[in-house]
């Protein structure tokens, strides 16, 4: 992607997302219209709203009651512009994946509201809820086992259209499938082959093709590249975003390989517990990150220049990520903080420009879901 | 221009003793061949390293290119058959472990090299306690009673900074965070105080944050014990930040090998410069990323000639007819670059061109 889909500088002047109380369900109308974005961005195509999913825990066999809820996804806001990439970082069981289930509708949220084009999808069902489906697609991680190895290629990448036979009709379906498998890459020859005939990174391009077939509007990528290898990955990601051009698609593209997320991402979301600890856009984030544990995650990456080993500004975070069912009160990241305080305990840090950055038109002007927000550049500190 | 012959030029080691004479571990020419219904599958096919006490030689390659073979050929632990070792030498303190007895590579096998499985949870057997497997090292290798053995265990654990280890040592793998289970593997290699320690990929299912945990503790303890350390892994952010050296493998032989400052500024074959350019960077927004085009080779049938000639953007006849040699590599005037080595016909175009 040679060029950032919208203009940086005009971004910082209008920041996105202005006050979203991530925490506060009440104030949910509000937030919306504050949200309203600028004219030259355009209407957000996927507005996600205080998303809320608990899992709950039950305890007994015949009479289960339920003991507690592993609070996956916990109060997740954003928005999703036409054609941008929309990146979503965070370590495992930060609740990425459960984010991408909620969006496609495969769970079903606790509570928030997603609206695609402004219609709430979370309460949809039957015929309504399959036609949207239809604009959101996914690519899912592990090309081996989210291909059915005794469908050949030409039925799996075929299949949504016996679930929406108005995109193509019954005579054309050959004929469109060959051209979904020219348009990623593959030989059209290849239509009856089966899985196992192809390679990791020729399988996730199957994927992608059957992703593609419905003609979607949004591609809910969940940690497509991280199963393939070195050289295999860059291939793929070079296609994700000749199509993204091609097709003006919107991707949401979860992934743990930091490097991979900015490389492909306008935006950036970073995850922690359930929450959204910070969010701008990729120079916002990696450049001048102000959350102290997206600072963490970065000063972590390991970078491919052994000149940059003794300079780097590592911060090493002690122990692992709490439970999900029993989340530290206040900020939930202050467990594993060095920075953390009295009032990190007591009051959860919402998901908005710090007060102290408000107003001021640099990098740092981006939200932050921390008390003590502060700039500190771990990427490039050598 | 000289043949590096069997032994890949020695890097001064940086933390070495100057005690230890010669490689601690020296692999030859080592063939591996695995005979499937398909064929023979020539996994590796004449790998030659050397790694001395202190020093960190990192293995990188993409999967299938036999990086992981060598070490279970090293270990002694590849399943025979399907697995054949036609010819090759693993020397370890000069003594060639093939031609051993197999009570002769017990002694060495845990005591003297040890090896860090990449995934903890299917490594750790889900039945037994940690703290017995811990223990396991010590009753079986030095006959200690099934007390002192936990009591070492615990010990372990405590070194490889397990929170609480007294009150863990009865716990289950599962009960163990990823990370966790990586450290006790950790502690399991380290029980007996090993010269060697061959680590694959160790931290590849772990999040950024407990990698670099992982890594720093692993780098501490190989300081500590002044260890050999052979890094396995295909990510080249981590073999930045703690090799000594590096050797490039791909479809089975050694392409390239480097110190590590070197190999990251000037590489000396097209895979390597492929592999380099490939990969996106966190500290600046890349334009399009370079991708190496096509696929790792089908090991049943390597291409002839240099087995990355399909892929190479700069191939000509030569390499599809000649296996290029691992040849040292020089400065444009013909001055040695020590430790490099590079197996390209067009070398001297590829660092210099």
């Amino acid at each position: 992607m040679a060029e950032p889909k919208r203009n940086d500088d005009s971004m910082d002047a209008t920041p996105n997302v202005t006050e979203v109380e991530t925490a506060d369900a009440a104030t949910v109308a509000e937030s919306v219209a504050a949200i309203e974005a600028p004219a030259q961005r355009g209407e957000p195509i996927l507005q996600v709203r205080n998303l809320v999913k608990h899992f709950p825990l039950t305890q007994g066999i015949l009479f289960k009651k339920q003991v507690g809820a592993v609070k996956a996804v916990d109060g997740v806001s954003f928005d999703l512009y036409q054609g941008e990439t929309l990146g979503i970082v965070g370590e495992s069981g930060c609740g990425k994946s459960t984010v991408a289930k909620l969006l496609m509708t495969l769970e079903q949220a606790t509570a928030g509201e997603v609206f695609f084009k402004g219609q709430d999808i979370t309460r949809l069902s039957g015929r309504a809820l399959k036609a949207v489906r239809r604009n959101i697609q996914m690519v899912f991680q592990d090309p081996y086992t989210s291909l059915n190895p005794r469908m050949t290629v030409g039925d799996i990448i075929g299949e949504p259209f016996d679930i929406h036979p108005e995109v193509a009709p019954k005579g054309d379906r050959r004929r469109k499938v060959q051209e979904l498998l020219d348009v990623v890459g593959l030989n059209p020859e290849y239509i009856n082959r089966y899985p196992h005939q192809f390679s990791g990174g020729q399988r996730q391009r199957i994927g992608i093709a059957r992703g593609l077939a419905l003609n979607p509007e949004i591609i809910i990528c969940d940690e497509p590249v991280s199963a393939l290898d070195v050289s295999v990955q860059a291939q793929v990601i070079n296609l994700m975003e000749k199509l993204q051009d091609e097709f003006n698609l919107s991707y949401i593209f979860i992934a743990h390989d930091l490097s991979i997320v900015r490389h492909i991402s306008d935006r950036v979301g970073v995850m922690y517990l359930g929450k959204i600890a910070e969010i701008g856009t990729d120079t916002q984030i990696y450049d001048h990150p102000t959350h102290p544990y997206t600072q963490a995650l970065l000063s972590a990456v390991p970078v491919p220049d052994p000149d940059a080993r003794e300079g780097r500004d590592r911060i090493i975070l002690s122990g692992d990520v709490p439970s999900p069912a029993n989340p530290p009160s206040g900020c939930r990241f202050r467990t594993r903080c060095w920075k953390a305080q009295d009032k990190c305990a007591t009051e959860v840090p919402l998901l908005a420009i710090p007060e102290r950055f408000k107003g001021t038109d640099g990098h740092t002007a981006h939200e932050s879901a921390c008390h003590f927000a502060e700039e500190r550049d771990v990427v490039h500190a050598a | 221009m000289t043949i590096i012959d069997h032994t890949t030029a020695d890097v001064p080691s940086p933390h070495g003793s100057p005690e230890d004479s010669g490689p601690l571990l020296e692999v030859r020419d080592l063939h591996v061949e695995f005979h499937t219904r398909d064929g023979v599958a020539r996994a590796v096919n004449g790998v030659n390293y050397s790694v001395s006490s202190g020093e960190t030689l990192a293995v990188l390659g993409e999967s299938g290119s036999g990086k992981s073979v060598t070490a279970q050929a090293i270990m002694g632990i590849l399943d025979m058959p399907p697995g054949r070792i036609p010819q090759g030498e693993i020397l370890y303190r000069g003594r060639d472990m093939l031609t051993m007895s197999n009570e002769e590579r017990r002694l060495i096998r845990g005591q003297k090299i040890a090896m860090i499985f990449q995934d903890a949870l299917s490594s750790l057997n889900p039945v037994l306690s940690v703290g017995y497997q811990l223990g396991e090292m010590f009753r079986v290798h030095q006959g200690l009673s099934k007390k002192e053995a936990k009591a070492k265990a615990i010990e372990l654990m405590d070194r490889v900074r397990i929170p609480a280890a007294k009150d863990r040592v009865n716990d289950y793998p599962h009960q163990f965070s990823g990370g966790m289970r990586q450290r006790i593997m950790i502690a399991m290699a380290l029980a007996l105080e090993p010269d060697l320690i061959i680590a694959d990929e160790p931290t590849t299912a772990l999040d950024v944050t407990v990698q670099a945990q992982v890594m720093d503790l692993l780098a501490e303890l190989q300081r500590e014990y002044n260890m050999g350390l052979i890094l396995i892994t295909h990510d080249l952010g981590v073999v930045a930040d703690v090799a000594d050296k590096i050797a490039v493998m791909y479809a089975g032989r050694i392409v390239e090998t480097a110190p590590v400052h070197e190999l990251y500024k000037r590489p000396a074959h097209p895979y390597t410069r492929g592999l380099l350019d490939s990969i996106p960077r966190l500290d600046q927004k890349g334009q399009e990323l370079y991708a190496i085009k096509g696929l790792p080779p089908n090991l049943t049938r390597i291409p002839a000639g240099c087995a990355f000639n399909p892929r190479c953007p700069s191939a000509q006849d030569i390499c599809r007819t000649d296996i290029p040699a691992l040849l040292s590599v020089t400065e444009r005037d013909g001055t040695e670059l020590p430790g490099r080595g590079s197996a390209c016909h067009f070398w001297k175009e590829t660092i210099h061109g």
